[in-house]
């Protein structure tokens, strides 16, 4: 790899990092707004920069949105009094928060979130190209229970501990369901009627292409339904924020926390979301495509901008992220619909019936994919972008 | 009579819980196109209900004098002991000199103020009243005792019926004339 290569990812790899930071920020504002137009309020609207909200219509529009809120709770928690308990585990209480977060910024490597062409091939716009895509999400995904395990355990008090052990006994049962959910995408995907990448190819750039025809959502409904649950559960949101619940657990792993070291855990659970729904767009969405061909329609209906060079790589980018925002708002949609489940009643949805309907589907689908391949051969399936093998 | 509710067993879709939790999506979705409620505070103001108890204030009658006497009932009626009075004389030549006295300064201390109205009902002169202000904010302790100007800016005037010094001048002025009264 050339030293311009290298110099390149580096400003890609800071970019993106910063722009996921920047999106799990604002999600925090989108939360507050979208909270209390459910609950019919209004929703921050004072915070203001001046010069920029000064500006005759726009500035004033902004500051009624709530824009300037982040940056002004962003200085809130960077110039609170930061007081640490006498009693915590002092270094494994520092670290957490910053455990926490990192995983979610880490799998963001692998996420493909856009599509560009040279000489008609497509290429995904990614950090990271590599094979196993999503079995790295899915490691790295869960090593972020740690930071919530050790931040609860660090704090060294009952309620936090309490949180901790909930967190790791919820992540466990949802980790197998969520797993399980997607190996039926995986089989269609690497399947003869699949992606492009080839056969036992993980990539989530294979697993897109493999949607032009069909969204994943729209044929698989009930295994995107198992993994948007299982989803749900391990970025804990509501209805399973166990690891939190204020009703029961104060405040639950983060009690002891205040500060920037809160506002890192607080980051660190949008980030997830944000991944969490990015993954989800991926593998059930249909990814950076514009609507499925459903077999009949042109193939430019998937895809209409990909002629049009840079452009095309831009939209592709858009739907991405309209897409991933529109799973954002059901995330927080759906936090203020739902009550919290008990945690007994948490442990049963996971182990009684979301892993056992999961392997349903693993056979069901393996079962209708032989079928499929066996009787309705399809000769040649046309592969439309073809990809440079190497 | 006690009436039996038979329990129905439920169905497998209710059983699932997915019909009531996107009848649940439906309703907060509608009421996230309601109309809003809340009142937007310091631009918007609530309706103050009559004869609310807020901030207490000297109040100044029709003529633009004070009617505080500095009789100090209020000072010695007031609970948390938060009113205190320095009693003043009116000058000789003062055009106000048939009143009979003024207070020289009038401090009510808003920190220790309870806001349980014996001082309105005490005064003999309807000097003080608490009105509507319920908004107290400040910086320092110092700040938040009134004194006396404060105190009028705050109250400013209220109607009177009995214009008590107004018919005491007549008195003064008729007695002065030679007249009996």
């Amino acid at each position: 790899m050339d030293w311009i290569d290298i110099i390149l990812k580096v400003i890609y790899a800071v970019l993106v990092v910063v722009v996921t930071m920047t999106i799990a920020g604002y999600s925090v504002m989108a939360e507050r707004k979208i909270a209390s137009w459910i609950q019919g309020r209004i929703g921050p609207n004072r915070a203001a920069i001046p010069g920029i909200s000064d500006i005759p219509v726009l500035g004033r529009a902004l500051v009624k949105l709530g824009i300037f809120q982040l940056p002004a709770d962003g200085l809130k928690f960077l110039f609170k009094e930061e007081p640490m308990p006498a009693h915590v585990k002092k270094i494994y209480y520092v670290v957490a928060p910053c455990l926490s977060l990192i995983p979610a910024l880490v799998t963001v490597v692998v996420l493909p979130f856009g599509v560009y062409f040279i000489d008609g091939q497509a290429n995904p716009l990614v950090l990271a190209d590599v094979d196993i895509g999503i079995l790295f999400i899915l490691a790295i995904s869960s090593l972020s229970v740690y930071g919530i395990v050790l931040g609860a355990w660090a704090g060294n008090s009952k309620y936090p501990f309490y949180g901790g052990i909930r967190s790791s006994a919820q992540m466990i049962s949802y980790e197998l369901a969520m797993g399980m959910s997607i190996l039926p995408v995986l089989m269609w995907a690497n399947g003869p009627n699949g992606g492009v990448g080839g056969l036992g190819d993980l990539t989530l750039f294979n697993i897109v292409t493999a949607q032009q025809d069909l969204w994943m959502a729209f044929w698989m409904p009930v295994p995107a339904f198992i993994y948007l649950t299982a989803l749900f559960a391990e970025t804990n949101r509501l209805p399973f924020d166990m690891p939190e619940t204020e009703t029961e657990l104060v405040g639950g792993f983060h009690t002891e926390y205040g500060g920037f070291k809160f506002g890192l855990y607080f980051t660190a659970e949008y980030a997830h979301m944000v991944v969490g729904s990015a993954v989800f767009t991926l593998l059930f969405f249909g990814g950076w495509q514009f609507l499925p061909t459903f077999g009949f329609l042109p193939d430019w209906v998937a895809n209409p901008w990909a002629s049009w060079g840079w452009i095309g790589s831009v939209v592709s980018v858009i739907y991405f992220l309209v897409k991933m925002y529109a799973l954002m708002v059901f995330f927080i949609w759906v936090r203020w619909t739902l009550p919290r489940f008990r945690y007994d009643q948490v442990m049963t949805i996971g182990w009684k019936y979301l892993i056992p309907l999961a392997l349903v589907c693993i056979i069901f689908y393996a079962i209708f994919i032989a079928a499929w391949d066996t009787f309705v051969t399809i000769d040649n399936a046309p592969a439309i972008i073809d990809r440079a093998l190497p | 009579m006690s009436k039996v509710v038979e329990r129905k067993p439920l169905t497998f879709f209710e059983k699932t819980y997915l019909p009531q939790i996107l009848g649940g999506l439906r309703i907060t979705l509608k009421n996230f196109f309601k109309p809003k409620v809340t009142l937007q505070y310091p631009e918007e103001r609530p309706p103050i209900p009559e004869g609310y108890r807020g901030v207490p204030t000297l109040v100044k009658d029709p003529n633009g004098r004070e009617k505080c006497v500095s009789c100090q009932l209020c000072e010695f009626v007031c609970p948390p002991k938060a009113i205190r009075i320095t009693p003043g004389e009116i000058p000789e030549v003062s055009e106000t000199a048939h009143v009979e006295k003024a207070p020289q300064d009038f401090e009510i201390n808003m920190l220790r103020c309870i806001y349980c109205g014996m001082c309105q009902e005490v005064c003999p002169e309807e000097a003080i009243f608490l009105q509507d202000i319920y908004s107290l904010v400040g910086t320092s302790r110092e700040e938040l005792v009134y004194h006396k100007q404060k105190l009028y800016e705050l109250g400013g005037t209220l109607p009177d019926e009995h214009y008590k010094w107004d018919k005491k001048k007549e008195a003064a002025e008729r007695a002065a004339a030679g007249g009996h009264h």
